[in-house]
């Protein structure tokens, strides 16, 4: 459904889009994670057919994004991260505005029915400038809905709502994964965790991995690592443990409980808490810790600390660069 | 041709939806009918005396077109530049909308408000009708409202075209006023040594001051304003696709 090839894009001097490929399928939920200021924005903008890539091919639907821009946008529903809404009008006129711009037809009906979908029915008649945030993010949700696209681009769609608003817009983006593609970038993790099919993680304009949530953490967890708790006495305990074969090295020891490597693929858990035992020492925990998420994106999107020294720009984020006047 | 109407209907129902419109019609209208009033009375005191003429469609159409043009940059300066300053643009250009329908658009909606605005001074020509014996001179009428009609919609393109350049309303009104102003008094300065045609022909006030103003229908004039309005109308759709390049 969406096919990115060596897509680049350079404002000024900077690579806000660094020779990016990848695809996502019918009925995929793909997530763009990233670091502000990343290229998520910019990719995705790229898509919507809102603005040219400086290179590279990128198509929606078999559409080129540039050559067929509009049979492209015709395709996508996209909810920009700033949420633009028209405030000075009501939400049905807003709606149906929208919709008529996209030549639905039966607009009205359409309407609705996009509002129950984003639950928002009550509020048809209401002006968007009375409209909390969460509500007009659902509004915006709704606009990018109100045409049927086969394609959703969502920038940030849960961004500065408060949980339980998150939860719904989540569970909404789920129902939609089944009928559409989703693209949706964020740069919450727990997000991305519950929602994709697959996640592309992004950072300064470059992909830097990619894959299900599962395997990604599987793939970068590398050697294993074992945390266990004892109770009472601990003096001894991390030479102890640092002997077991297969044991590399003890990451962290305090209050009792303990951290370790082991080489990959060596299961050293009975060796260890047999030796505890047998050492007598009261074991109440030992269970094997996956590198989170959290730590896989921390550790993908480090800064290098000397590529960033040589320039000299600070990391903003990609919108700023077209506010010039 | 239907995006076009979706988009200047909108632009159109908008006007009656914010105050600032409201603001503008009735400081216009309340200019032109002072004014107006102003030469009804100063005609009645002349006759008195037995002196000067009946008092025709030109002490309307004087005043209106001077104050629409400064009224026309705060009509058309939030345009482009209030959805470029929102955001909202991203919407428009994301949507199977092309470049020249949204800049078109967005024109007929404020051309529109224009119009209407100015059909509302109709009803003075009317009352003076009443007034002076026999009546205006129907044919000035026309004219002089035609030529109103088209000098809105030159106005009108050059600010939305103004606006498109900028992310900044109070930018594109004064530099929107600045062009109109201009245009209204570049010959001026050469009319001492007998004109430059070229500056001459650019000439907004003459456009309507020399023809439509004293009763003259002149094709040339009608295509000045067509192509001016055609030409800024290009301009904005080529600053709106200039700035997704950007």
């Amino acid at each position: 459904m969406i096919s990115v090839e060596s897509l680049t894009k350079i404002y000024g001097r900077r690579h806000a889009v660094d020779n990016i490929d990848f695809h996502a399928d019918r009925g995929e939920i793909v997530g763009f994670l990233g670091p502000n200021g990343a290229g998520k924005t910019t990719t995705m903008r790229i898509l919507s057919g809102f603005m040219p890539p400086t290179s590279g091919k990128a198509t929606v639907g078999g559409f080129d994004v540039v050559e067929q821009s509009l049979e492209v946008r015709k395709r996508v529903g996209y909810l920009p991260e700033t949420v633009p809404l028209y405030t000075d009008m009501t939400v049905f006129e807003y709606l149906a505005y929208m919709g008529n711009l996209h030549k639905v037809d039966d607009v009205e009906d359409k309407v609705e029915d996009v509002l129950e979908m984003v639950n928002m029915e009550s509020r048809v008649d209401s002006y968007i400038s009375s409209l909390s945030k969460g509500m007009r993010q659902r509004i915006g949700l709704a606009q990018a809905l109100i045409h049927n696209p086969d394609v959703l681009i969502l920038d940030e769609p849960t961004i500065g709502l408060d949980p339980a608003q998150i939860i719904e817009i989540r569970t909404l983006i789920r129902g939609l994964g089944a009928e559409h593609t989703v693209l949706l970038s964020t740069h919450i993790l727990s997000e991305v965790q519950q929602l994709c099919d697959r996640i592309l993680v992004i950072n300064k304009g470059k992909i830097v991995a990619e894959g299900t949530p599962k395997n990604l953490e599987q793939r970068l967890a590398g050697a294993g690592r074992v945390s266990l708790q004892v109770s009472g006495r601990t003096d001894g305990l991390v030479d102890l443990v640092g002997r077991v074969k297969g044991v590399e090295s003890v990451l962290l020891a305090e209050e009792g409980r303990l951290e370790f490597l082991t080489a990959p693929g060596v299961e050293s858990r009975p060796e260890v808490s047999r030796a505890i035992v047998n050492a007598g020492y009261d074991l109440i925990e030992i269970r094997s810790v996956g590198m989170s998420l959290e730590e896989i994106f921390l550790e993908l999107t480090a800064d290098d600390p000397l590529r960033n020294s040589e320039e000299p720009q600070s990391p903003k984020g990609e919108t700023d660069d077209e506010d010039e006047e | 041709m239907r995006i076009v109407w979706i988009i200047a209907v909108r632009e159109y129902k908008r006007y009656f939806a914010t105050p600032a419109a409201y603001a503008i019609a009735l400081f216009l209208l309340l200019i032109v009918g002072f004014l107006f009033n102003a030469s009804i009375l100063a005609a009645l005191q002349q006759s008195a005396f037995g002196g000067g003429g009946a008092p025709g469609v030109q002490v309307i159409l004087s005043p209106l077109v001077f104050l629409l043009l400064f009224a026309s940059p705060a009509i058309t300066m939030h345009l482009l530049a209030e959805e470029q300053r929102m955001g909202t643009i991203e919407l428009m250009l994301t949507a199977p909308v092309k470049d020249w329908e949204l800049v078109v658009g967005k024109w007929l909606g404020a051309f529109l408000f224009m119009v209407t605005i100015v059909a509302i001074t109709l009803v003075y020509p009317l009352i003076l009708n009443n007034l002076v014996s026999p009546g205006i001179d129907q044919g000035r009428l026309v004219s002089g409202y035609l030529g109103v009609i088209l000098f809105c919609s030159t106005i009108t393109a050059i600010g939305v075209a103004i606006s498109s350049f900028f992310s900044n309303q109070v930018a594109a009104f004064f530099v929107t006023l600045g062009v109109l102003l201009v245009l209204w008094i570049i010959s001026a300065p050469s009319q001492a040594t007998g004109g430059t045609p070229l500056l001459t022909y650019l000439d907004l006030r003459s456009h309507f001051y020399d023809t439509f103003y004293v009763g003259v229908i002149d094709i040339r004039d009608v295509v000045y304003h067509v192509s001016v309005t055609a030409l800024f109308l290009f301009l904005g759709s080529t600053i709106v696709e200039m700035r997704r390049w950007s």
